[in-house]
Protein backbone atom coordinates (compact mmCIF):
# COMPACT_ATOMS: atom_id res chain seq x y z
CA UNK A 1 0.00 0.00 0.00
CA UNK A 2 2.02 2.58 -1.37
CA UNK A 3 -0.24 5.27 -0.49
CA UNK A 4 -1.08 4.47 3.16
CA UNK A 5 -5.01 4.68 2.29
CA UNK A 6 -7.24 2.79 0.39
CA UNK A 7 -8.36 5.79 -1.95
CA UNK A 8 -12.07 4.26 -2.51
CA UNK A 9 -12.53 4.83 1.34
CA UNK A 10 -13.07 8.31 0.92
CA UNK A 11 -15.93 7.65 -2.65
CA UNK A 12 -17.79 5.15 -0.24
CA UNK A 13 -20.80 6.56 2.24
CA UNK A 14 -20.82 5.75 5.26
CA UNK A 15 -24.17 4.30 6.74
CA UNK A 16 -23.78 6.29 10.55
CA UNK A 17 -23.37 9.35 8.71
CA UNK A 18 -25.60 9.40 6.26
CA UNK A 19 -28.50 8.55 8.78
CA UNK A 20 -27.07 11.71 11.03
CA UNK A 21 -26.67 13.71 7.80
CA UNK A 22 -30.24 12.52 6.82
CA UNK A 23 -31.42 13.28 10.30
CA UNK A 24 -30.07 16.83 11.05
CA UNK A 25 -30.67 17.88 7.78
CA UNK A 26 -34.21 16.95 7.74
CA UNK A 27 -34.94 18.13 11.03
CA UNK A 28 -33.09 21.50 10.18
CA UNK A 29 -35.01 22.04 7.05
CA UNK A 30 -38.66 21.27 8.80
CA UNK A 31 -37.41 23.83 12.26
CA UNK A 32 -36.01 26.41 10.54
CA UNK A 33 -37.43 26.49 7.32
CA UNK A 34 -40.84 25.83 8.43
CA UNK A 35 -40.81 28.20 11.39
CA UNK A 36 -38.34 30.43 10.74
CA UNK A 37 -37.60 31.08 6.68
CA UNK A 38 -41.35 30.94 5.94
CA UNK A 39 -41.86 33.93 8.37
CA UNK A 40 -38.65 35.53 7.29
CA UNK A 41 -39.64 35.49 3.57
CA UNK A 42 -43.01 36.38 4.05
CA UNK A 43 -41.77 39.61 6.09
CA UNK A 44 -39.36 40.27 3.48
CA UNK A 45 -41.96 39.88 0.77
CA UNK A 46 -44.76 42.14 2.83
CA UNK A 47 -42.13 44.88 3.48
CA UNK A 48 -41.23 44.64 -0.42
CA UNK A 49 -45.16 45.15 -0.79
CA UNK A 50 -45.24 48.13 1.82
CA UNK A 51 -42.87 49.72 0.22
CA UNK A 52 -44.23 49.61 -3.30
CA UNK A 53 -47.57 50.77 -2.01
CA UNK A 54 -45.42 53.51 -0.01
CA UNK A 55 -43.65 54.79 -3.17
CA UNK A 56 -47.03 54.62 -5.25
CA UNK A 57 -48.70 56.13 -2.66
CA UNK A 58 -45.79 58.86 -2.71
CA UNK A 59 -46.09 59.39 -6.46
CA UNK A 60 -49.86 60.04 -6.56
CA UNK A 61 -49.09 62.73 -3.49
CA UNK A 62 -47.36 64.10 -5.37
CA UNK A 63 -49.58 64.46 -8.82
CA UNK A 64 -51.78 65.28 -6.41
CA UNK A 65 -49.87 68.11 -5.20
CA UNK A 66 -49.03 69.03 -8.42
CA UNK A 67 -52.45 68.83 -9.99
CA UNK A 68 -53.71 71.06 -7.06
CA UNK A 69 -50.90 73.49 -7.66
CA UNK A 70 -51.94 73.72 -11.43
CA UNK A 71 -54.96 74.06 -10.13
CA UNK A 72 -54.36 77.01 -7.46
CA UNK A 73 -52.46 78.47 -10.50
CA UNK A 74 -55.28 78.37 -12.82
CA UNK A 75 -57.52 80.00 -9.85
CA UNK A 76 -55.20 82.84 -9.48
CA UNK A 77 -55.16 83.57 -12.79
CA UNK A 78 -59.19 83.68 -12.76
CA UNK A 79 -59.10 85.63 -10.01
CA UNK A 80 -56.82 88.07 -11.43
CA UNK A 81 -59.12 88.53 -14.28
CA UNK A 82 -61.97 88.90 -12.25
CA UNK A 83 -60.62 91.27 -10.37
CA UNK A 84 -59.35 93.43 -13.47
CA UNK A 85 -62.60 93.06 -15.41
CA UNK A 86 -64.33 94.12 -12.36
CA UNK A 87 -62.08 97.31 -11.77
CA UNK A 88 -62.52 97.57 -15.59
CA UNK A 89 -66.16 97.77 -15.26
CA UNK A 90 -65.91 100.17 -12.41
CA UNK A 91 -64.16 102.58 -13.97
CA UNK A 92 -65.81 102.54 -17.26
CA UNK A 93 -69.43 102.75 -14.88
CA UNK A 94 -67.45 105.87 -12.58
CA UNK A 95 -66.51 107.17 -15.96
CA UNK A 96 -69.92 107.10 -17.52
CA UNK A 97 -71.26 108.54 -14.11
CA UNK A 98 -69.12 111.14 -14.16
CA UNK A 99 -69.94 112.13 -17.88
CA UNK A 100 -73.45 111.57 -17.39
CA UNK A 101 -73.47 114.02 -14.32
CA UNK A 102 -71.50 116.74 -16.22
CA UNK A 103 -73.46 116.53 -19.18
CA UNK A 104 -77.30 117.03 -16.98
CA UNK A 105 -75.23 119.39 -14.94
CA UNK A 106 -74.37 121.28 -18.80
CA UNK A 107 -77.90 120.96 -19.61
CA UNK A 108 -79.31 122.15 -16.08
CA UNK A 109 -77.39 124.93 -16.52
CA UNK A 110 -78.21 125.63 -20.23
CA UNK A 111 -81.76 125.02 -19.15
CA UNK A 112 -81.76 127.39 -16.20
CA UNK A 113 -79.98 129.54 -18.47
CA UNK A 114 -82.06 130.00 -21.22
CA UNK A 115 -85.06 130.14 -19.01
CA UNK A 116 -83.48 133.07 -17.17
CA UNK A 117 -83.05 134.78 -20.49
CA UNK A 118 -86.76 134.02 -21.18
CA UNK A 119 -87.20 135.60 -18.14
CA UNK A 120 -85.32 138.66 -18.55
CA UNK A 121 -86.42 139.04 -22.03
CA UNK A 122 -89.85 139.18 -20.88
CA UNK A 123 -88.87 141.37 -18.01
CA UNK A 124 -86.87 143.72 -20.68
CA UNK A 125 -90.05 144.00 -22.80
CA UNK A 126 -92.67 144.00 -20.07
CA UNK A 127 -89.73 147.03 -18.55
CA UNK A 128 -89.33 148.91 -21.66
CA UNK A 129 -93.40 148.81 -22.84
CA UNK A 130 -93.64 150.53 -19.07
CA UNK A 131 -90.94 152.93 -20.53
CA UNK A 132 -93.01 153.57 -23.29
CA UNK A 133 -95.93 153.88 -21.58
CA UNK A 134 -94.79 156.57 -19.37
CA UNK A 135 -92.58 158.13 -21.92
CA UNK A 136 -95.99 158.74 -24.44
CA UNK A 137 -97.48 159.73 -21.14
CA UNK A 138 -94.95 161.87 -19.63
CA UNK A 139 -93.99 163.66 -23.67
CA UNK A 140 -98.28 164.45 -22.81
CA UNK A 141 -97.77 165.95 -20.48
CA UNK A 142 -94.99 167.94 -21.33
CA UNK A 143 -96.30 168.74 -24.70
CA UNK A 144 -99.58 170.06 -23.50
CA UNK A 145 -97.36 172.46 -20.76
CA UNK A 146 -95.66 173.22 -23.56
CA UNK A 147 -98.33 174.53 -26.20
CA UNK A 148 -100.39 175.48 -22.76
CA UNK A 149 -103.72 173.74 -24.20
CA UNK A 150 -104.62 170.45 -23.37
CA UNK A 151 -103.86 168.42 -26.18
CA UNK A 152 -107.08 166.45 -27.05
CA UNK A 153 -106.40 163.33 -25.81
CA UNK A 154 -107.75 162.42 -29.46
CA UNK A 155 -106.56 159.59 -31.28
CA UNK A 156 -105.35 161.20 -33.38
CA UNK A 157 -103.07 162.57 -31.02
CA UNK A 158 -101.90 159.54 -29.47
CA UNK A 159 -101.14 157.89 -32.41
CA UNK A 160 -98.91 160.64 -33.36
CA UNK A 161 -97.11 160.65 -29.89
CA UNK A 162 -96.86 157.06 -30.07
CA UNK A 163 -95.17 156.86 -33.17
CA UNK A 164 -93.15 159.63 -31.99
CA UNK A 165 -92.04 157.34 -29.23
CA UNK A 166 -91.85 154.31 -31.54
CA UNK A 167 -88.95 155.87 -33.46
CA UNK A 168 -87.44 156.80 -30.54
CA UNK A 169 -85.02 153.82 -30.66
CA UNK A 170 -83.92 153.02 -27.36
CA UNK A 171 -81.50 150.90 -27.81
CA UNK B 1 -5.08 20.47 10.63
CA UNK B 2 -3.67 21.18 14.33
CA UNK B 3 -3.57 17.13 14.90
CA UNK B 4 -1.58 16.86 11.37
CA UNK B 5 0.65 19.51 12.46
CA UNK B 6 1.53 17.93 15.97
CA UNK B 7 1.46 14.07 14.01
CA UNK B 8 3.91 15.22 11.40
CA UNK B 9 5.82 16.98 14.44
CA UNK B 10 6.50 14.01 15.95
CA UNK B 11 7.76 12.35 12.57
CA UNK B 12 10.49 14.62 12.50
CA UNK B 13 11.86 14.10 16.10
CA UNK B 14 11.24 9.96 15.28
CA UNK B 15 14.09 10.44 13.13
CA UNK B 16 16.22 10.85 10.07
CA UNK B 17 16.28 7.17 9.16
CA UNK B 18 13.30 6.88 6.87
CA UNK B 19 12.90 6.69 3.20
CA UNK B 20 11.60 9.30 1.20
CA UNK B 21 8.64 7.00 -0.45
CA UNK B 22 7.81 7.05 3.56
CA UNK B 23 7.99 10.62 4.22
CA UNK B 24 5.76 10.86 1.54
CA UNK B 25 3.19 8.04 2.14
CA UNK B 26 3.04 9.21 5.71
CA UNK B 27 2.05 12.50 4.52
CA UNK B 28 -0.86 11.43 2.18
CA UNK B 29 -2.25 9.05 4.89
CA UNK B 30 -2.49 11.78 7.36
CA UNK B 31 -4.06 14.09 4.94
CA UNK B 32 -6.29 11.21 4.09
CA UNK B 33 -7.19 10.54 7.60
CA UNK B 34 -8.71 14.13 8.36
CA UNK B 35 -9.96 14.61 5.81
CA UNK B 36 -11.94 11.15 6.81
CA UNK B 37 -14.24 10.85 9.55
CA UNK B 38 -13.11 9.96 13.13
CA UNK B 39 -14.45 9.04 16.13
CA UNK B 40 -12.63 11.80 18.29
CA UNK B 41 -12.15 15.33 17.30
CA UNK B 42 -8.26 14.85 17.50
CA UNK B 43 -6.61 17.73 18.76
CA UNK B 44 -3.08 17.41 19.02
CA UNK B 45 -0.09 14.94 19.72
CA UNK B 46 1.84 15.67 22.34
CA UNK B 47 5.22 13.31 22.24
CA UNK B 48 6.48 12.79 25.98
CA UNK B 49 9.56 10.94 26.08
CA UNK B 50 8.74 7.52 23.87
CA UNK B 51 5.33 8.38 24.78
CA UNK B 52 2.79 9.52 22.59
CA UNK B 53 -0.49 11.48 24.19
CA UNK B 54 -3.13 12.47 22.28
CA UNK B 55 -4.97 15.12 23.12
CA UNK B 56 -8.81 15.04 21.45
CA UNK B 57 -12.40 16.07 22.47
CA UNK B 58 -13.79 12.65 23.18
CA UNK B 59 -17.20 12.05 21.27
CA UNK B 60 -20.15 9.80 21.84
CA UNK B 61 -19.71 6.50 20.49
CA UNK B 62 -23.26 4.69 19.03
CA UNK B 63 -22.27 0.81 18.02
CA UNK B 64 -24.58 -1.70 16.93
CA UNK B 65 -22.68 -5.31 16.73
CA UNK B 66 -24.29 -6.94 13.95
CA UNK B 67 -23.66 -10.43 15.08
CA UNK B 68 -24.55 -9.93 19.01
CA UNK B 69 -27.54 -7.18 18.26
CA UNK B 70 -25.87 -5.34 21.52
CA UNK B 71 -26.38 -1.31 21.33
CA UNK B 72 -23.03 0.08 23.33
CA UNK B 73 -23.12 3.83 23.83
CA UNK B 74 -19.67 5.12 25.47
CA UNK B 75 -17.80 8.28 25.55
CA UNK B 76 -14.56 7.39 22.81
CA UNK B 77 -12.60 8.71 25.64
CA UNK B 78 -13.38 5.20 27.72
CA UNK B 79 -10.95 3.90 24.37
CA UNK B 80 -8.04 5.86 25.36
CA UNK B 81 -6.33 4.47 27.85
CA UNK B 82 -7.45 0.50 27.51
CA UNK B 83 -5.39 -1.28 24.86
CA UNK B 84 -7.68 -4.68 25.53
CA UNK B 85 -10.13 -1.76 24.41
CA UNK B 86 -14.23 -1.52 26.33
CA UNK B 87 -17.45 -3.68 25.47
CA UNK B 88 -15.19 -5.24 22.58
CA UNK B 89 -14.14 -1.74 20.88
CA UNK B 90 -10.97 -0.25 20.55
CA UNK B 91 -9.88 2.72 19.11
CA UNK B 92 -7.24 2.58 15.82
CA UNK B 93 -5.23 5.76 16.93
CA UNK B 94 -4.05 6.03 13.44
CA UNK B 95 -7.35 6.70 12.22
CA UNK B 96 -8.95 8.15 15.11
CA UNK B 97 -11.81 5.25 14.47
CA UNK B 98 -13.36 2.87 16.37
CA UNK B 99 -12.07 -0.89 15.69
CA UNK B 100 -13.53 -4.21 16.55
CA UNK B 101 -11.25 -5.22 19.45
CA UNK B 102 -10.67 -8.76 18.10
CA UNK B 103 -10.31 -8.41 14.25
CA UNK B 104 -9.26 -4.46 14.13
CA UNK B 105 -11.47 -4.14 11.38
CA UNK B 106 -14.85 -1.99 11.12
CA UNK B 107 -17.18 -4.86 9.76
CA UNK B 108 -18.71 -6.08 12.29
CA UNK B 109 -20.44 -3.63 13.90
CA UNK B 110 -22.80 -0.23 12.73
CA UNK B 111 -21.48 3.03 13.48
CA UNK B 112 -24.59 5.10 14.49
CA UNK B 113 -21.30 7.55 16.66
CA UNK B 114 -21.55 11.13 16.83
CA UNK B 115 -18.27 11.40 14.67
CA UNK B 116 -16.38 14.22 14.45
CA UNK B 117 -18.20 15.27 11.01
CA UNK B 118 -21.45 14.86 12.96
CA UNK B 119 -20.36 17.25 15.69
CA UNK B 120 -19.46 19.35 13.06
CA UNK B 121 -22.89 19.29 11.37
CA UNK B 122 -24.50 19.68 14.86
CA UNK B 123 -22.75 22.37 15.88
CA UNK B 124 -23.77 24.04 12.59
CA UNK B 125 -27.11 23.31 12.89
CA UNK B 126 -26.84 24.56 16.30
CA UNK B 127 -25.44 27.68 15.09
CA UNK B 128 -27.88 28.43 12.60
CA UNK B 129 -30.93 27.56 14.44
CA UNK B 130 -30.23 30.16 16.56
CA UNK B 131 -29.84 32.92 14.31
CA UNK B 132 -32.37 31.61 11.61
CA UNK B 133 -34.70 32.16 14.98
CA UNK B 134 -33.39 35.38 16.10
CA UNK B 135 -33.50 36.38 12.53
CA UNK B 136 -37.03 35.77 12.79
CA UNK B 137 -38.24 37.39 15.87
CA UNK B 138 -36.75 40.50 14.70
CA UNK B 139 -38.92 40.21 11.13
CA UNK B 140 -41.65 40.15 13.84
CA UNK B 141 -40.37 42.71 15.46
CA UNK B 142 -39.80 45.69 13.20
CA UNK B 143 -42.26 44.69 10.88
CA UNK B 144 -42.06 46.74 7.62
CA UNK B 145 -38.90 48.49 9.03
CA UNK B 146 -35.25 48.09 8.04
CA UNK B 147 -33.13 45.75 9.01
CA UNK B 148 -31.34 45.74 12.23
CA UNK B 149 -28.42 44.02 13.27
CA UNK B 150 -27.72 40.15 12.19
CA UNK B 151 -30.89 40.75 10.38
CA UNK B 152 -29.25 43.47 7.67
CA UNK B 153 -26.13 40.90 7.90
CA UNK B 154 -28.28 37.72 6.43
CA UNK B 155 -30.68 39.73 4.74
CA UNK B 156 -29.07 40.26 1.38
CA UNK B 157 -27.55 36.87 1.21
CA UNK B 158 -31.33 35.75 1.48
CA UNK B 159 -32.52 38.34 -0.82
CA UNK B 160 -30.20 37.52 -3.26
CA UNK B 161 -30.96 33.86 -3.33
CA UNK B 162 -34.99 34.77 -3.83
CA UNK B 163 -34.05 37.31 -6.44
CA UNK B 164 -31.08 35.06 -8.33
CA UNK B 165 -31.90 32.19 -7.64
CA UNK B 166 -35.63 30.85 -6.69
CA UNK B 167 -37.45 33.75 -9.14
CA UNK B 168 -35.55 33.41 -11.98
CA UNK B 169 -35.36 29.54 -12.21
CA UNK B 170 -38.89 28.80 -10.55
CA UNK B 171 -41.10 31.44 -11.71
CA UNK B 172 -44.19 31.72 -9.61
CA UNK B 173 -44.10 28.99 -7.82
CA UNK B 174 -40.80 30.41 -6.00
CA UNK B 175 -42.00 30.44 -3.18
CA UNK B 176 -43.07 26.91 -2.19
CA UNK B 177 -39.09 25.86 -2.86
CA UNK B 178 -38.06 28.76 -0.69
CA UNK B 179 -37.04 27.25 2.68
CA UNK B 180 -34.97 23.95 0.89
CA UNK B 181 -32.84 26.35 -1.18
CA UNK B 182 -32.08 28.62 1.87
CA UNK B 183 -31.87 25.83 4.34
CA UNK B 184 -29.08 24.01 1.85
CA UNK B 185 -27.32 26.97 1.21
CA UNK B 186 -26.90 27.92 4.71
CA UNK B 187 -26.29 24.10 6.08
CA UNK B 188 -23.57 23.84 3.38
CA UNK B 189 -22.17 27.55 3.69
CA UNK B 190 -21.94 27.09 7.80
CA UNK B 191 -20.33 23.31 7.07
CA UNK B 192 -17.83 24.44 5.00
CA UNK B 193 -17.12 27.54 6.73
CA UNK B 194 -16.82 25.33 9.94
CA UNK B 195 -14.22 23.17 7.87
CA UNK B 196 -11.96 26.04 8.16
CA UNK B 197 -11.82 26.86 10.94
CA UNK B 198 -8.57 25.26 12.70
CA UNK B 199 -8.28 24.09 15.86
CA UNK B 200 -11.86 22.69 16.11
CA UNK B 201 -10.58 20.07 14.00
CA UNK B 202 -10.74 21.94 10.72
CA UNK B 203 -13.37 19.02 10.52
CA UNK B 204 -14.36 18.28 6.26
CA UNK B 205 -18.24 17.27 6.98
CA UNK B 206 -19.36 18.94 3.80
CA UNK B 207 -16.68 17.40 2.06
CA UNK B 208 -17.52 13.78 3.00
CA UNK B 209 -19.43 12.10 0.09
CA UNK B 210 -22.02 10.20 2.61
CA UNK B 211 -23.33 14.49 3.66
CA UNK B 212 -23.06 15.42 -0.06
CA UNK B 213 -25.09 12.42 -1.16
CA UNK B 214 -27.74 13.14 1.41
CA UNK B 215 -28.14 16.22 0.12
CA UNK B 216 -27.95 15.30 -3.10
CA UNK B 217 -31.01 12.50 -2.38
CA UNK B 218 -33.17 15.63 -1.10
CA UNK B 219 -32.43 17.80 -4.65
CA UNK B 220 -33.27 14.36 -6.65
CA UNK B 221 -36.66 13.66 -4.95
CA UNK B 222 -37.65 17.36 -4.80
CA UNK B 223 -36.78 17.64 -8.42
CA UNK B 224 -38.80 14.36 -9.62
CA UNK B 225 -41.72 14.76 -7.06
CA UNK B 226 -42.30 18.28 -8.34
CA UNK B 227 -42.18 17.06 -12.09
CA UNK B 228 -45.09 17.40 -14.03
CA UNK B 229 -46.25 15.67 -16.90
CA UNK B 230 -44.38 17.19 -19.62
CA UNK B 231 -41.00 16.76 -17.51
CA UNK B 232 -41.90 13.00 -17.44
CA UNK B 233 -43.14 13.17 -20.89
CA UNK B 234 -39.70 14.73 -22.26
CA UNK B 235 -38.07 11.96 -20.77
CA UNK B 236 -39.81 8.93 -22.03
CA UNK B 237 -41.55 10.00 -24.96
CA UNK B 238 -39.40 13.11 -26.39
CA UNK B 239 -42.23 14.82 -28.22
CA UNK B 240 -41.08 15.72 -32.17
CA UNK B 241 -38.77 12.56 -32.01
CA UNK B 242 -38.68 9.23 -34.51
CA UNK B 243 -40.02 6.49 -32.27
CA UNK B 244 -36.57 4.45 -33.09
CA UNK B 245 -34.39 7.16 -31.51
CA UNK B 246 -36.40 6.93 -28.53
CA UNK B 247 -35.09 3.53 -28.00
CA UNK B 248 -31.69 5.68 -27.09
CA UNK B 249 -32.96 8.67 -26.12
CA UNK B 250 -34.74 7.45 -23.34
CA UNK B 251 -32.43 5.26 -21.29
CA UNK B 252 -29.81 8.79 -21.59
CA UNK B 253 -32.82 10.63 -20.24
CA UNK B 254 -33.31 8.57 -17.62
CA UNK B 255 -29.68 8.46 -16.44
CA UNK B 256 -30.00 12.28 -16.51
CA UNK B 257 -32.30 11.84 -13.72
CA UNK B 258 -29.95 10.08 -11.75
CA UNK B 259 -27.06 12.09 -13.26
CA UNK B 260 -27.84 15.51 -12.35
CA UNK B 261 -28.46 15.11 -8.65
CA UNK B 262 -24.68 12.96 -8.59
CA UNK B 263 -23.00 16.04 -10.42
CA UNK B 264 -24.38 18.07 -7.59
CA UNK B 265 -23.11 15.42 -4.98
CA UNK B 266 -19.42 15.20 -6.52
CA UNK B 267 -19.04 18.78 -7.08
CA UNK B 268 -19.57 19.63 -3.50
CA UNK B 269 -17.48 16.75 -2.39
CA UNK B 270 -14.55 17.11 -4.95
CA UNK B 271 -14.65 20.92 -4.25
CA UNK B 272 -14.59 20.69 -0.71
CA UNK B 273 -12.59 17.80 0.19
CA UNK B 274 -10.00 19.16 -2.65
CA UNK B 275 -9.51 22.42 -0.72
CA UNK B 276 -8.71 20.43 2.09
CA UNK B 277 -6.25 18.61 1.09
CA UNK B 278 -4.24 21.25 -1.04
CA UNK B 279 -4.44 23.39 2.84
CA UNK B 280 -3.07 20.26 4.35
CA UNK B 281 -0.64 19.72 1.50
CA UNK B 282 0.76 22.94 1.77
CA UNK B 283 1.18 22.82 5.59
CA UNK B 284 3.12 19.25 5.08
CA UNK B 285 5.62 21.18 2.75
CA UNK B 286 7.00 22.82 5.93
CA UNK B 287 7.66 19.31 7.61
CA UNK B 288 8.28 17.31 4.57
CA UNK B 289 10.97 19.90 4.05
CA UNK B 290 12.03 20.07 7.70
CA UNK B 291 12.83 15.88 7.32
CA UNK B 292 14.31 16.21 4.09
CA UNK B 293 17.09 18.63 5.20
CA UNK B 294 16.99 17.21 8.75
CA UNK B 295 17.51 20.99 10.06
CA UNK B 296 15.26 23.04 11.52
CA UNK B 297 16.62 25.52 8.56
CA UNK B 298 14.59 23.00 6.04
CA UNK B 299 11.01 23.42 8.09
CA UNK B 300 12.12 27.23 8.13
CA UNK B 301 12.50 27.62 3.94
CA UNK B 302 9.51 25.34 3.80
CA UNK B 303 7.64 27.23 6.19
CA UNK B 304 8.54 30.82 4.38
CA UNK B 305 7.63 29.16 0.57
CA UNK B 306 4.67 27.73 2.32
CA UNK B 307 2.45 30.34 4.74
CA UNK B 308 2.08 32.84 1.70
CA UNK B 309 0.67 29.70 -0.72
CA UNK B 310 -1.79 28.97 2.80
CA UNK B 311 -3.08 32.13 3.29
CA UNK B 312 -3.87 32.50 -0.41
CA UNK B 313 -5.21 29.56 -0.19
CA UNK B 314 -7.37 29.62 2.62
CA UNK B 315 -8.62 32.56 0.90
CA UNK B 316 -9.92 31.09 -1.71
CA UNK B 317 -11.10 28.44 0.22
CA UNK B 318 -13.47 31.04 2.11
CA UNK B 319 -14.51 31.95 -1.61
CA UNK B 320 -14.90 28.06 -2.66
CA UNK B 321 -17.50 28.04 1.03
CA UNK B 322 -19.43 30.12 -0.68
CA UNK B 323 -19.09 30.18 -4.55
CA UNK B 324 -20.28 25.49 -3.93
CA UNK B 325 -23.19 26.75 -1.55
CA UNK B 326 -24.33 29.03 -4.22
CA UNK B 327 -23.34 26.80 -7.09
CA UNK B 328 -25.55 23.93 -5.16
CA UNK B 329 -28.55 25.54 -4.69
CA UNK B 330 -28.58 27.21 -7.56
CA UNK B 331 -28.56 24.00 -9.47
CA UNK B 332 -31.32 22.28 -7.64
CA UNK B 333 -33.20 25.85 -8.71
CA UNK B 334 -32.80 25.49 -12.18
CA UNK B 335 -33.40 21.13 -11.95
CA UNK B 336 -36.17 21.92 -10.17
CA UNK B 337 -37.68 24.92 -12.14
CA UNK B 338 -37.14 22.48 -15.43
CA UNK B 339 -39.18 19.90 -13.66
CA UNK B 340 -41.81 22.44 -13.21
CA UNK B 341 -41.78 24.45 -16.15
CA UNK B 342 -45.20 24.58 -17.73
CA UNK B 343 -44.05 23.58 -21.70
CA UNK B 344 -46.99 24.87 -23.35
CA UNK B 345 -46.15 28.78 -22.84
CA UNK B 346 -42.74 27.85 -23.97
CA UNK B 347 -43.88 25.84 -27.08
CA UNK B 348 -46.02 28.80 -28.19
CA UNK B 349 -43.05 31.59 -28.83
CA UNK B 350 -41.08 29.29 -30.74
Amino acid sequence: MLLGFDPMSLLTPDLGLVFWTTLVFLTFWLLVGKFAIKPITKAIKDREHTISDALSAAENAKQEVQQMQSNNASLLKEAREESAKILKEAKELKDSIVTEAHNSAKDEAAKIVASAKIEIDAQKKAALAEVKNEVSKLSLEIAQKVIGKELDSSKEHQSYINSLVEKINVN
Amino acid sequence: MMSFVSKANTEIVKGNEDKKEDVASEVVEHIMNHVADANENHIATIKDGEQEKHISLPLPCILYNKTTGKLSVFLSSKLHHSEEGYEGYKMDHHTSRVVDAVTGTRDTFYDFSITKNVFNMLLGFLILTVIFFVIKVSYVKNVGKAPKGIQSFFEPIIQFLIDEVAKPNLGTQYEKFLPYLICVFFFILINNLLGLVPFIGGINSSGNISFTLVLAMCSLLLINLNGNKHYWQHIFAMPGVPKWVLIILTPIELLGVILKPAVLMLRLFGNITGGHIAVLAIVSLIFIMGKMGTTIGGATAGGAIAIPILLFVNAMELFVAFLQAYVFTLLTAIFIGAAIEDHHHAEEKH
